[in-house]
């Protein structure tokens, strides 16, 4: 005999857990990378042949590191959140997609904070 | 669950390509192919944090003939991916829904890519006096 109520039995058990949360960091992170995506194009093209010695004076400079840093904060967090919902929307075999979600995941963050120490390692280290 | 065979309603192959979903799966398609980009673009950034040696190395694979298609065409997927996110934003606040506007502004889309594309080119090409 089932004693719990059918509401109680399916509570937190549907799709709604945080899916508006997701939804909205993927486009506040996509406002965000508008200006910081030209940004990048802009810098690359200008550091276009710049040695060694010249992108990293040039990434050292202070408000370089920082839009850098935004830049690849929002790159990766938005990177992540695109790629869960296209696995999601095409991945039917459990498996394959649970495996692929957490390579996502955990590709994203170490990718991320790999990109960030480089550019803090450059910016106090030159 | 006993898996029961009902109708599937119609699917992709049987509507005629248009502009709007055409589009649509482009931009899944950049979003996919830029995504796998940040992994050049991770090796691209530690590698200048290695030292000299490593980021000489990262510039000639960047600077390789196929580096340099590869980087044209992640140049291209992230100008689509950009101008057609900002359309997505802009259905987000309820605008642009029109056939007429999905039209055109899909149209604008596809020129502004191309054209900033080829201008960061001639930009870089310009600077460097061809490759």
């Amino acid at each position: 005999m089932e004693m719990r109520s059918p509401l109680g039995r399916v509570r937190g058990l549907g799709s709604t857990k945080s899916g508006t949360q997701h939804w909205m960091i993927e486009r506040i992170t996509a406002i965000a990378l508008v200006p910081l995506s030209l940004w990048f194009v802009y810098s690359v093209v200008a550091l276009n042949g710049a040695n060694h010695g010249e992108f990293t004076a040039w990434l050292g400079k202070h408000g370089n590191s920082a839009l850098m840093i935004s830049f690849v904060i929002a790159l990766f967090y938005h990177t992540k959140l695109g790629l869960e919902v296209v696995v999601e929307d095409y991945i039917h075999a459990e498996t394959l997609k649970v495996i692929t979600l957490l390579f996502i995941k955990f590709a994203a963050f170490l990718s991320g904070l790999s990109c960030i120490l480089a550019v803090l390692r450059i910016a106090f280290t030159g | 669950m006993a898996a029961t065979k009902r109708p599937l309603s119609p699917h992709l192959q049987v509507y005629r390509p248009q502009i709007t979903s055409m589009l649509s799966i482009l931009h899944r398609m950049t979003g996919v192919a830029l995504g796998i980009g940040t992994f050049l673009f991770t090796y691209w950034l530690t590698s200048a944090a290695y030292g000299p040696e490593a980021f000489d190395r990262a510039q000639a694979v960047m600077g390789s003939w196929f580096g340099l298609l590869v980087l044209f065409g992640f140049t291209f997927a992230l100008f689509y991916h950009l101008s057609n996110g900002i359309r997505h934003l802009f259905w987000d606040i309820g605008m642009g829904y029109e056939m007429t506007t999905l039209r055109r502004s899909g149209l604008f889309v596809i020129v502004f890519s191309v054209a900033l594309t080829v201008a960061t080119w001639a930009c870089i090409w310009s600077r460097t006096g061809g490759l």
